[in-house]
This record gives C-alpha cells, structure tokens and sequence, in this order.
C-alpha cells in the first residue's frame, strides 16, 4: 500500500461532508485517516460520536501522544491544536490560534507531511476560510497526494477554491468521487 | 547510504546551542511544534537556514531570547475550562478546607491568570487569608506580566462568561478595576501570591504544598520529560495532597499513576494516596 495516511481539513459545511464520507467508507478501510474540523471553541465533542455511530470505521476524539493505528479515524479536540509526530503519535497543543483557527488544518497537515512525506494523502473539503492552504502546499512539497473537493459541489466553496489557486492539485473532485478514488488507492 | 533529514540534524543542534549558552533545555519538547515555532521564526527573520540561526542565537543575545519566547507557549486564560474549576470548588476546596495554613503551587503559570482566578475562589470560599499561593513559571516576561496583573479590557466579557459557567456567584467586575482599556486585578487578590522563577526541567522541588496545579504545560513534553516532572510534583505534595493536570493531560506514562486516588477523571484531578 502506498499511502500511510489520510489528512482531512473542513470548515462549514464539514459536519454534512464527513458525514457523507464517513458512511461511505467500508469497515476494511486500514488506512488511517486524521481529520480537523473547524468548531467553536466551547463546542464539546458529541458530535464525533454522533459519526462514529454512522461509520464503520472507528472515529475517536484524538489523545495527546496516542499511536495512530490503521482502521482508526482521528478527529482534532475542540480548542487544541493537533500535530503528529515523526514516531507517529500525536501532540496537542493550546498555542495561538493560525488562520483564526485552533485546531488549525495547516498545523496538522504540515507536521503530517513531515512524518509521512510521500506517503500522506491531504484532503480539503467544504469551507469558507483559507486554512489549509499553506498546509496542502506543504503536502506538495513533501511529494504527498493533494484531492480537494470540486469548490462547485461543496456547501462553502471558498476553502477548496483557496488551496486550488495556490497549490498544483492533483484531483479536484465531488464528494462521491473522492470516494471511489480512495477506494482504488487503499 | 542514508542520509538523516538536515532540518532533523539542524533543529537538534539549534537546541544544544540554546541549552549549553543560555541553560533553557527544549531537547525534550514534543518536537513537532518545536519545529513549528522555529519554523515560524526562521520566515521572520529572513535567514536562510536554521544552522544561520544558530549563529545568531551563539551571538546575540536579544536574538535568543526571541526564540526562546517562541519556544515558551504562553497563551493562558482566566477559568480556563470552567469545568475544571467547577470541579475544583467541589471536590478539592473541601479538602483545603481542613488545613489551618494552605499552600498552592502553579506551576507554568505564565501570564497570571490561573493563580488569579484560583485566588478568586479562594477569597468566594473563606481560604484567602490562610493561603500562600506559589506561582512559578521559566519565563520571566511573561511573570512580570502576572505580577502586574493589568490585563486587556476586552478579554473581560469572556473571562466574565468562564467565571459564571465555572459557578462563580458574585460580580465579576468587582476583582478589578477598569482604566481606559485596561482591566487592574484587586490588590486584595496579588497580597498572597509569590511569583517566582523555576525552571521544571532543570530546577528541584520548589516547596511542600497541598495542591499542585500544572495545566497545560506537560502537553509540550515527550513522555520521559512529563514522567520526570511528575516525580517533582509527586515529591513536592503533602499526603492526601492534590494534583490538577490540563485537560488533555494525564498521569498515563508516570510511573507514579499507582500514588494517586482519582477525584475526577474528566477534569483530571488526582489525590496523593498517605505513604
Ligand atoms: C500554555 S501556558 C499554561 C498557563 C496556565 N497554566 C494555563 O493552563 O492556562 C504554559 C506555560 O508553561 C511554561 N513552561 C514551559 N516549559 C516550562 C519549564 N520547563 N519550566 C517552567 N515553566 C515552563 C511556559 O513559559 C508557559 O508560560
């Protein structure tokens, strides 16, 4: 297999896309996928139970130092940024929000594509913001593969149209072919 | 052959240089945020390389301690995590409550704004006047700053909302005074609190205490580090003592884990079993 991991960056409209993703992709699905979704910094975290109960896959709120393990599904901690680690395990931390963001999808998807280089997948979905810009550059730039959906399809269209003017995409597609891409590439 | 990565070989480097010059030991950060604060510094002072910062970290003083400002994340609120001090008026300030003199430690209390909001229960619950709270931190900026403790107006209306969601009963407004846009913390609230430098890693038990609060700090430490700090704190508490961790952070990799009672596991609080 060629890929290690997936990072996945969403803003509004994320809820409705994860969501979509997430029931899609079948319980065999071993690579392991690490998402940041833009919520409030008061938000708890029900609502990654709520996918998890939609998902075969197993989704959990990720720990500080935790190992990431194939088949498992990691979501970012409301307030908390999340790196990963060469050793691939996790680090949080409650620095000063980037891109008016805490967790940030430039902060985890530069430090994945430290430890992961050519082996990490990043994934920008529906937003309307510029987080994640820098980051999927730095995916590029380490040899990763950059997917974003097609800005025309997403509920918010500004964060896939932002990484698509700044960085060489090599798949700009709808949701449910970002699926079957991810289905033939694992 | 294989090549090591040069930004790996050159982050290290740069950590020795700060710690051999100037003694602040980063070496056993968590290194991906590491990277990222020297990172950042690097864009900002247009250097080419991080072997050329290192050059100017050996030579210029005002040059390093930039970097190490970096390196220390400071960012700290007043009821940070309401819950947790919801909590900590529940469960652990009856515990107080049975000792005639009460001693706190916060440990990497940057700005200020924990002790301050832990002397503001204190006072709520009677324990003020028998209370000396230590506050401790490596970075005497950002203790200068506490001791001030003049804090940007317009943080008020959030502080105000932790205050009320962390069951806090009385006026917010009535801690501190209002002067342009700057919010003065009550002298009645500083005369307890001794602020003091202490490094964690390269300093020893600071004083005997009731209650350590170390928040946010050990998130930044590889397990080794935060294992070796604990054993600081696990010394440093009295028996039946308490231990209040952030709330992203636990006792997993000490070996000390087995010595504590759990009071609240969300919340993490944890209570030194009697030896
Ligand atoms: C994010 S702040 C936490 C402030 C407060 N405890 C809170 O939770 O809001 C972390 C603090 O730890 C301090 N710190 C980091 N490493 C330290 C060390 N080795 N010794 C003492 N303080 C340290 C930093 O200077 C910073 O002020």
């Amino acid at each position: 297999m060629k890929y290690e991991a997936i990072v996945i960056g969403a803003s509004s409209g994320g809820l409705n896309a994860l969501t979509f993703l997430f029931s899609a992709l079948p319980p065999g699905f071993s690579i392991p996928i690490i998402v940041v979704q833009h919520v409030g910094s008061r938000s708890d975290s029900q609502w990654i139970d709520l996918l998890n109960d939609k998902s075969k896959l197993h989704i959990k709120e990720a720990d500080e130092k935790e190992k990431i393990e194939p088949g498992h599904t990691y979501i970012a901690p409301p307030n908390y940024h999340l790196l990963v680690e060469k050793d691939k395990t996790f680090s949080l931390a409650a620095s000063e929000r980037v891109n008016f963001a805490r967790p940030s999808i430039d902060v985890l998807f530069e430090s994945a594509a430290e430890a992961y280089k050519d082996k990490l997948i990043g994934i920008i979905l529906t937003g309307s913001n510029a987080d994640g810009t820098a980051g999927m550059q730095k995916v590029k730039a380490c040899g990763g593969l950059a997917i974003v959906q097609d800005p025309e399809t997403a509920e918010s269209p500004l964060m896939p149209a932002s990484v698509i003017a700044n960085t060489a995409i090599d798949y700009v597609l709808p949701l449910e072919n970002i699926i079957n891409l991810l289905l033939k590439l694992y | 052959m294989e090549y090591k990565d040069t930004s790996d070989i050159e982050i290290s480097l740069l950590l020795d240089a700060v710690y051999k010059k100037y003694g602040y030991d980063f070496r056993q950060y968590s290194e991906a945020h590491i990277r990222r604060r020297i990172m950042n510094r690097l864009t900002l002072s247009g250097l080419g390389s991080i072997s050329q910062m290192q050059d100017f970290v050996l030579h210029d003083k005002s040059f390093a301690s930039l970097l190490i400002q970096d390196l220390s994340i400071t960012v700290t609120e007043m009821f940070r995590d309401p819950d947790f001090y919801k909590a900590l008026r529940e469960k652990v300030i009856p515990v107080l409550k049975t000792y005639p003199f009460i001693k706190i430690w916060h440990a990497g209390c940057s700005t200020g704004e924990e002790a301050y909001s832990m002397a503001i229960i204190l006072r709520e619950e009677g324990l003020y006047e028998r209370t000396t709270i230590y506050a401790t931190d490596f970075n005497q900026q950002a203790l200068n700053k506490a001791k001030e403790g003049i804090f940007p107006a317009g943080l008020m209306k959030e502080y105000t909302l932790n205050y009320q969601l962390s069951g806090g009963k009385e006026s917010f407004a009535g801690y501190y005074t209002s002067s342009y846009d700057m919010a003065i913390i009550n002298q009645a609230l500083k005369k307890n609190i001794v602020w003091a430098n202490h490094n964690l890693v390269t300093d020893s038990v600071f004083a005997e205490v009731h209650l350590v609060l170390c928040r946010n700090v050990l998130i930044y430490f590889e397990r080794s580090l935060q294992n070796k700090v604990q054993k600081l704190f696990y010394d440093s508490l009295t028996n039946g003592g308490v231990l209040c961790l952030g709330s992203k952070e636990s006792l997993r990799f000490s070996d000390l884990q087995g010595e504590y009672a759990v009071l609240d596991q969300k919340r993490r609080i944890f209570k030194k079993k009697y030896e």
